[in-house]
């Protein structure tokens, strides 16, 4: 079945952990819960195709957990905090992790926010349609950004 | 009767926790961090509360997907510090204050809030961070802490108006308490961070400035504020902000905003803080006004024996 449309879906680069994911993903998130322990990290990383047997995963998410995906994770109803005791288990830091989602080597990343982070501007819709709102606003000589993205996002979420 | 004086908003990075648990503190990148909590600290030691209300997340420590309780409130007690993959954090194991808890617990859930009660539970950096920052690294921490668990995690969270009318039952829920207690609000989470996903790394100074403006101004106004703005403009995590509004919804609508401090970035978040102080109450009034508004308080008070208490012992709160 394919994804209901939600308001949020417009927003780039982001894979919200809503219900309906974490229906999908229940299997991935309580394989990544029991990393927590040490026996099971063993018996993980003895043989992991055989011990993700034990979590009823698609085959999708079972190859996206041995390939390392983690978009794809999250986009199988993963969720960030869970599948970051995988890259734990790994041996990986967190912003190794962070530069891997965003296609970026950790030192380009740890850069990027040492320099204030990612930038909204140009991050904030994928149809355009927050970011186009903008200039038609500014047109009323308004300098108060945050109420015209607010306006924006109400009534929107009030069409969703 | 207990009263909340104050409330405190802290961001709760968990690579803060690790800067302080392996004694990088004096590092130029976490020194720039922990010198704004420096008068916060100062601040908090004059304060000194009698209790804490520490409203936080937990980050699949205590809670899997097993079960996900929107508000889970802390009744036991004591909270253990959660092993969180590294083993648990070298901080005191968090002191609750069940009598005041359960006494929440009951006045929330008539006024319409299902709470979860909880009677066991670790708590994770999402609590312990905040404390570190505004207590230090003391052997024990200086006072009980009620921790209220809010799921940011599994969207949707809580809206932000749910939060804030919580933080009014909960300000009922404390004045209604008969002991002498000084209570301080913590809200903690945020400020703009994503940690999922391609656009993971966005930071929106903008937006946190105008977060941290009407917290202390407009309130109401902020509640109104939908989640897939905080996503779309404060980071997918970003939503976890909704907690500071529990907090301002404890405090009087009307507010002084004694300190805040905001940094870009710990680890892959924006750091923001803020301490927001009510105002004494009958600060400023003529006795006669004083002892006015004491017997409309009194004559609200249902129960004949607590109504001779209150007649017996005014309710005039202190200043400091």
């Amino acid at each position: 079945m394919a994804r209901e449309h939600k308001d949020y879906e417009d927003i780039p680069g982001t894979f919200v952990f809503d219900q309906e994911r974490s229906r999908q993903g229940y299997g991935i998130n309580m394989f990544c819960m029991s990393l927590m322990k040490e026996d099971n990290r063993k018996a993980f990383k003895a043989n992991e195709a055989e011990y993700l047997k034990r979590f009823k995963l698609t085959p999708e998410q079972t190859d996206a957990v041995l390939r390392r995906d983690y978009n794809r994770m999250l986009e199988l109803g993963g969720n960030i905090y869970f599948t970051a005791k995988l890259g734990a288990t790994d041996g990986h830091s967190f912003q190794h992790l962070a530069a891997v989602m965003t296609g970026s080597t950790q030192e380009d990343y740890a850069k990027m926010m040492l320099g204030g982070g990612r930038s909204i501007e140009g991050n904030r819709s994928k149809s355009g349609k927050a970011a186009a709102a903008k200039p038609a606003r500014a047109a009323k000589g308004s300098k108060a950004a945050k109420g015209k993205s607010k306006t924006r996002s109400k009534a929107r979420s009030k069409r969703g | 009767m207990a009263r909340i004086i104050a409330g405190v908003a802290s961001s709760h990075v968990p690579a803060i926790g690790a800067a302080i648990d392996n004694h990088r503190t004096e590092e130029p990148y976490w020194k720039r961090v922990f010198s704004g909590f420096e008068k916060s600290k100062e601040w908090m030691a004059k304060a000194k509360p009698d209790v804490c209300i520490a409203v936080y997340n937990d980050h699949a420590s205590a809670f899997s997907v097993e079960f996900v309780p929107t508000f889970a409130l802390g009744c036991a007690a004591e909270f253990p510090p959660a092993d969180e993959g590294w083993g648990p954090r070298p901080v005191p194991v968090v002191k609750g204050h069940p009598e005041l808890a359960a006494h929440i617990a009951q006045s929330v859930i008539l006024d319409e809030f299902d709470l979860t009660v909880v009677n066991k539970m670790e708590v994770d950096h999402g609590l312990t961070v905040p404390l570190n920052l505004l207590f230090g690294s003391p052997k024990e921490w200086p006072c009980p802490v009620i921790p209220l668990a809010v799921n940011v995690v599994l969207y949707p969270p809580p809206t932000g108006h749910r939060c804030f009318m919580l933080g009014r039952a909960i300000r009922k829920a404390v004045e209604s308490y008969p002991e002498d207690l000084r209570v301080v609000v913590f809200g903690t989470g945020g400020m703009s961070h994503q940690i999922s996903g391609p656009r993971a790394g966005l930071i929106n100074s903008k937006f946190d400035k105008a977060f941290l403006d009407n917290l202390t101004k407009d309130p109401a106004k902020l509640a109104c504020m939908p989640h897939v703005e905080y996503m779309r403009e404060a980071g997918a995590e970003g939503v976890e902000m909704v907690m500071w509004l529990v907090m301002r919804g404890a405090l009087d609508d009307k507010v002084e905003e004694v300190y805040r401090y905001y940094t870009v970035p710990a680890s892959n978040t924006a750091v923001g803080h803020i301490i927001l102080e009510n105002k004494p109450r009958g600060a400023g009034r003529r006795p006669a006004a004083r002892k006015r508004a004491a017997a409309r308080k009194a004559k609200t008070v249902k129960s004949p024996a607590k109504r001779a208490a209150a007649l017996a012992k005014p309710t005039i709160i202190r200043g400091r």
